[in-house]
């Protein structure tokens, strides 16, 4: 355990790149262990980088960093953190597995680090209970509150005691209450363990009072650090956010003057926006109840309230994009249309996250959003020049904006929101993540707009310092409005000193005691901790990886349903459906003979099920276009003189005309002709008495075998589970390692001691599990459906399936290990393992009769092992023995992808 | 007219996007090229390099001959075996035909007895053994034939059957495989494309935002299908001309103006289909199985696989709503048939109505999606 006196972290020298933005450069810093430490500074200031070096999330790059006593440059002393440290992400629930339970969320933690199920139990309880979750054992952490959400991924992250905690801005977009629970929570957890150092970001600046110990950030710099009260005074200001300001470099402090709102003349006429009993239902889930509300032309009016309380939905409906359940709106007196476009015109909109075309430049933006509102070509260049100086953007014109510091994004976003001149703006929290200066000088463009263009402006928040510089705010939480009124008659309400207790007093009085908080936290003393492991560690983690995989596959129901319905039904499609047994031919005759015998030639084709006489053909010229139409696939030709010459033995040639397109059906029609070629030639002959003459010299025995009946659906059932079996378990598997990467709860791999192999093997098991179903149903509907007999080793089979469904999975994984999206994922497993699956893997042809690359392809690839062992158990009734081969011949594959994927999986991020 | 103008900004901005996708462009290149090619030419002929056995009892000349007429690349040099080979070397799929050639057959034919060769086939190995047995019976009998013919034990039969194929007089593969191809990268990649672009906007939140401009979810739609399907009827393009002109050598008999067009309007029902599963998934797990539900039948239902006529009957009308049947259709007919414009615009037709039909329908779902049902 790391002494008191020695620093928890000592940072050395640290610089952090992304490509070629700057995240961190030369840090040199030493955070006191035992403390609670502070972490300040707007977004994308370099916090989170810091913190995800700082818990072995993220690879270093150049410097030096020891964390409890050892250097996180040596992968031995990382595994050591991993176990003794713990990391929350930042991000409400980042770390949590939305679709599973609250206890189920806890118990994979507990499992990783390897407790028995009696220590788990006793950890899990221990823990909701602090938190005030015991109530809601069972409830999935994605329908949980924020402020919830955040409580429960303290949990996970404390489940194993760590002695440092790294918490990513916990409390973004959390509600005023919920925050002020969080604190406490942290105060009595650190009550019961003084020796464990807690490390916060927070880019709130009201709540950095309450570090013993802070770090101000800035543009990947240290500006300061010390207690709180040291920054005051070093800085000679009266709270944190000003002390802040002052210490950024001169030139990014903005205007000195700050910011003043002019008061608001009063403009008459009738309210701009008009609110009445809006609700909106999702299912049984109320999101929005009966708000109502009229807001005044050229108001700023805010809408105050946490993440996930119905802000963004009660917009949604403003606009029109969602349809009220309930009750009815009015934009400028017209009710609200989402067909309407004339009203969209005169409404301006930003959404959350400023979603801009981030692959566009700022210019490009600028310009789709000037033509897609139909400004006039020659005004559209003045205009977008107009605001790229009035938005300070004019640097930046022609720089791609997912590039641009959050800040500029901002003003960008809200450039091409008023790029038009409405109305009316609506913002859906237009601030959240920008630095207090930013911050500042985007209120004075919304100042502006107002006081001088006469702009409405709704806008949703979750500052209070911002919500007490609108006209008016509205309180809304769960889904309802609590109340509406002046931010400074609200602020001085009774027993308020300020609107954020005004607001967490009627939160309190929302939710009465219901969900509040609970009995004091009983004490968190740590009980002896009986580490019992029972699989070895290794394999507790893999078999915890692979539980919670399963459970979170049963919570998607319609994925389950797909995988395994799915592929029913394209087992039916294609066992029908691929068939190269001939029917229903069209033929036509080009009969220029009209006699008897040319009759009896043509009727060889007639009655055959194979042929379907159309219209006979008149000349040379029309059986071409009719050919050329597709209308005939077959045409005979029977000269003139024909019958004469069956009879009297002088030569004549019939000529028979096949459509050579499709080159395999050419074929079998070819084959048929020349046989009723031969049969009318020995009919003749029969009836001729010369029947002797006629025989044919020597005759042909086909014994067809193992398919009796040459059906097409007797060889194609068996084959067909070869190539679903292939591609739903890669596909499956690829989405699940790309999600992970893309939602980011990879960040409990990488900071938890779970290893590369235990990772990837644990989430490849459920997916062989859904496979081997999957092959047991397609097996069933093979026997009992088409009625394919299986007359092989049942035991070869099934044991070859799974090793298969491994090769599946291991393919999807080494896909996924290689891409960085969901979609890139899932498409490059499909486009690379369609190929060598239906085309190369001899289901219509043999792999031995493929021609170059393709051959190579189709033996390199396992699915015609499979393939070949499927046939052989069904249709050839063979034994285990002779099927053994193939098992190891498939087996060979699953290794070595799971090998190639597991070198390349990266224990941490870039 | 405004309309026009706002699906042309629009597919500006979606080609922007694309652009900056380099493995989505990468993957479309891969399809259209080298998979394209590898795929067609592993086709090679009808029936090639197919394994036959000889059980020669007989071990005459007449028995020999029989063996020697059978050469690459159809046929691969047959191997002489003993009867008890027949069962293990079928069952590990050595061989698909084993002919077994009796005791005393050149002397029974030289004396005019019936006589008869037994010929073995793996007929789980359906199309192999429909065409090969055709093949080997016809060279055999020729072979006895011949030598018969040149003992004066047969006259040769008066009437002659002459087999004239018409479009692909060699029946040559490639050219089968080649259409198939290309079918099969347009589908797969203008769903994947489109389908991506939509759920890419929706994660992004982009396309709520542009819901909310004075423009119509037709106008997103119709600007997503041309930007990505303007990019594949690129790519379409060049591998007609580079690789199945140019590598493969395949000759083209009706107009190329007229199969693009075909294509323009395939690539439209295709994007149609790639909206529509876009809008109705709602995770990308649940868009990849979708797909591969769509996707599957799409290409081995076309009638590029297996003959549409050979399909079950309650089978057809349902494979008749793919849009890739149609194409199929009117492809082999402008390709190898020449058919022109008048023959064909039925099928350009019905690509057409279907894919507007699916248009409508995922405009409908799409609809409701964004506003949550």
């Amino acid at each position: 355990m790391a002494s008191h006196s020695a620093p928890v972290v000592r940072v050395r020298n640290v610089t952090h790149r992304y490509g070629s933005v700057v995240a961190l450069e030369d840090v040199t810093l030493d955070f006191p262990s035992g403390r609670m430490l502070g972490l300040i500074g707007p977004d994308g200031v370099g916090k989170s980088t810091l913190l995800g070096l700082l818990a072995g999330a993220r690879k270093m790059q150049v410097g030096e960093i020891t964390v409890l006593g050892g250097s996180m440059a040596k992968a031995r002393h990382r595994a050591e953190v991993f176990s003794r440290a713990a990391y929350m992400p930042q991000g409400l629930g980042k770390n949590l597995y939305m679709e599973l339970s609250v206890a189920e969320n806890l118990d994979f933690f507990a499992r990783l680090y390897g407790h028995d199920a009696a220590e788990r139990r006793r950890r899990m309880d221990r823990l909701l209970r602090a938190t005030g979750l015991d109530p809601f054992p069972d409830r999935p952490a994605g329908k949980l509150s924020g402020g919830m959400k955040q409580k429960l991924g303290l949990c996970c992250a404390l489940i194993h005691d760590p002695d440092f905690l790294i918490l990513d801005e916990p409390t973004t977009g959390v509600d005023p209450l919920a925050r002020r629970q969080f604190w406490n929570l942290i105060d009595e957890i650190r009550a019961d363990r003084p020796q464990m150092s807690v490390l916060v970001s927070t880019a709130y600046m009201e709540e950095a009072e309450r570090f013993e110990w802070l770090v101000a950030m800035d543009a990947g710099h240290i500006l300061a650090s010390g207690a709180p009260g040291e920054l005051r005074a070093q800085t000679g200001t009266e709270d944190l956010e000003s002390a802040y300001v002052s210490l950024l470099p001169p030139e990014k402090r903005g205007s000195e003057t700050g910011l003043h709102i002019l008061p608001r003349p009063s403009l008459g006429g009738s309210p701009a926006i008009v609110a009445r009993g809006l609700t909106r239902r999702f299912g049984d889930f109320t999101a929005v109840r009966d708000v109502s509300f009229e807001i005044e032309r050229g108001e700023i009016f805010g809408f105050l309230g946490s993440n996930g309380c119905g802000k963004t939905t009660t917009m949604k409906m403003l606009t029109g994009l969602l349809p009220a359940s309930e009750g009815e709106a009015w934009l400028f007196g017209e009710p609200v249309d989402a067909t309407n476009i004339e009203t969209r015109k005169r409404v301006g909109f930003m959404s959350q996250n400023f979603s801009l075309w981030g692959e566009l430049t700022v210019r490009q933006n600028l310009m789709l959003h000037a033509r897609l509102f139909h400004l006039p070509t020659e005004e559209i260049g003045p205009r977008i020049a107009a605001l790229l100086a009035q938005f300070g953007l004019e640097a930046h014109a022609d720089a791609i904006s997912a590039s641009l510091p959050l800040g500029l994004r901002q003003r960008l976003s809200l450039a091409c929101a008023i790029i038009h001149g409405p109305d009316m703006l609506i913002l859906d929290e237009p601030t959240s993540g920008v630095d207090p200066v930013a911050r500042d000088e985007f209120w004075a463009l919304l100042v502006d707009l107002s006081r001088r263009d006469e702009v409405t402006i709704f806008l949703s928040t979750h500052f209070m310092n911002e919500a007490m510089r609108c006209d008016r705010i509205s309180l809304m939480h769960a889904g309802e409005v609590l109340v509406y009124d002046t931010p400074q008659n609200l602020a001085r309400e009774e027993g308020s000193s300020s609107l954020e207790e005004t607001f967490i007093r009627y939160i309190e009085g929302a939710i009465g005691q219901a969900e509040g908080e609970t009995a004091p936290a009983p004490a968190l003393a740590k009980e002896p901790a009986t580490t019992s492991i029972s699989l070895g560690p290794r394999l507790g983690r893999l078999f915890a990886v692979s539980r919670r995989e399963l459970l979170e596959v049963m919570r998607d129901p319609v994925r389950l349903a797909f995988a395994f319905l799915g592929s029913m039904i394209l087992m039916l499609m294609f066992a029908y459906g691929i068939s190269s047994d001939i029917e229903d031919l069209t033929f036509a005759a080009f009969d220029q003979d009209h006699t008897p015998e040319s009759r009896a030639y043509i009727a060889n084709f007639q009655g055959s099920p194979t042929f379907v006489e159309q219209a006979p053909v008149t000349s040379i010229d029309q059986l071409e276009e009719r050919m050329a139409a597709g209308a005939i696939s077959l045409a005979l030709e029977i000269p003139r003189g024909f019958g004469r010459a069956v009879t009297t033995g002088a030569p004549s040639r019939v000529a028979a005309w096949i459509d050579g397109a499709n080159t395999m059906r050419a074929a079998t029609i070819e084959g048929y002709v020349q046989g009723a070629h031969a049969t009318f030639l020995t009919q003749r002959a029969v009836a001729a008495g010369v029947g002797d003459l006629a025989r044919p010299i020597v005759e042909m025995e086909p014994r067809y075998r193992y398919n009796p009946g040459f059906e097409s659906l007797y060889s194609m059932a068996p084959s067909i589970p070869a190539i679903l079996l292939m591609l739903f378990p890669a596909i499956l598997m690829a989405v699940s390692i790309a999600r992970e990467r893309e939602i980011g709860t990879i960040t409990n791999f990488h900071v938890t001691p779970t290893g590369r192999l235990e990772y990837l093997l644990g989430k490849q098991l459920p997916y062989v599990g859904i496979g081997f179903v999957n092959w047991l149903i397609l097996t069933l509907m093979t026997i009992l459906l088409f009625g394919v007999p299986l007359t092989g080793s049942a035991l070869a089979l099934a044991l070859g399936a799974v090793v298969y469904v491994y090769a599946a999975t291991g393919f999807g994984m080494l896909v996924a290990v290689f891409t960085r999206s969901q979609v890139a994922a899932v498409f490059a497993t499909m486009i690379l393992a369609m190929l060598p699956t239906v085309q190369f893997s001899g289901l219509l042809q043999p792999v031995s009769t493929l021609e170059g690359a393709a051959r190579v392809m189709g033996q390199l690839w396992p699915t015609n092992y499979f393939m070949q062992m499927s046939v052989g158990a069904f249709n050839k009734g063979l034994g285990f023995g002779e099927l053994a081969i193939n098992i190891l011949l498939i087996a060979a594959f699953a290794p070595a992808s799971v090998g190639i994927a597991t070198f390349f999986l990266r224990k941490q991020e870039r | 007219m405004r309309s026009l103008r706002n699906i042309s900004w629009l597919a500006g901005k979606e080609l922007r996007t694309l652009w900056r996708d380099l493995l989505l462009l990468l993957l479309v290149f891969y399809s259209f090229g080298p998979g394209m090619y590898v795929e067609s030419i592993a086709a090679g002929e009808t029936i090639s390099k197919t394994a036959v056995a000889f059980v020669d009892e007989d071990n005459s000349a007449l028995s020999r001959s029989l063996q020697t007429a059978l050469y690459p690349p159809w046929f691969l040099p047959p191997r002489t075996i003993e009867a008890s080979q027949i069962d293990p070397m079928m069952d590990w799929g050595e061989v698909i035909f084993a002919v077994v050639v009796p005791r005393g057959f050149e002397m029974d034919i030289r004396s005019g007895r019936p006589v008869a060769l037994q010929i073995n086939i793996d007929a789980t190995k359906t199309q192999q053994a429909a065409i090969g047995t055709g093949y080997l019976t016809a060279i055999l009998t020729q072979e006895v034939q011949r030598f018969a013919a040149q003992q004066d034990l047969v006259s040769v039969p008066a009437v002659e059957l002459v087999v004239r194929r018409s479009f692909n007089p060699s029946g040559n593969n490639v050219w089968f495989a080649a259409i198939g191809g290309l079918l099969n990268s347009l589908s797969m990649l203008t769903i994947v494309l489109v389908g991506a672009a939509l759920i890419r906007e929706r994660e992004h939140g982009t396309i709520e935002h542009l819901l909310l401009m004075p423009v119509t979810a037709i106008e997103i739609a119709l600007a997503k299908i041309v930007a990505n399907g303007g990019v594949i009827l690129i790519a379409f393009t060049f591998s007609l001309f580079i690789i199945v002109e140019g590598a493969l050598g395949i000759p083209f008999a009706g107009s190329q103006t007229l199969l693009l067009m075909g294509t323009a309007i395939y690539i439209f029902a295709a994007g149609a289909i790639g909206l529509l599963l876009g809008t109705l998934a709602r995770t990308m797990a649940q868009f990849a199985l979708l797909i591969m539900l769509v996707i599957m039948p799409m290409m081995i239902l076309s009638g590029g696989m297996t003959p549409v006529e050979s399909q079950p009957a309650w089978l057809q009308p349902i494979t008749w709503l793919l849009p890739s049947r149609h194409y199929m259709s009117f492809a082999e007919a402008i390709f190898y048939r020449g058919a022109g414009l008048d023959l064909i615009w039925t099928e350009f037709l019905w690509t057409f109505v279907l894919g507007a039909a699916t248009l409508m329908l995922s405009l409908i779902i799409f609809r409701r999606s964004v506003t949550g049902g």
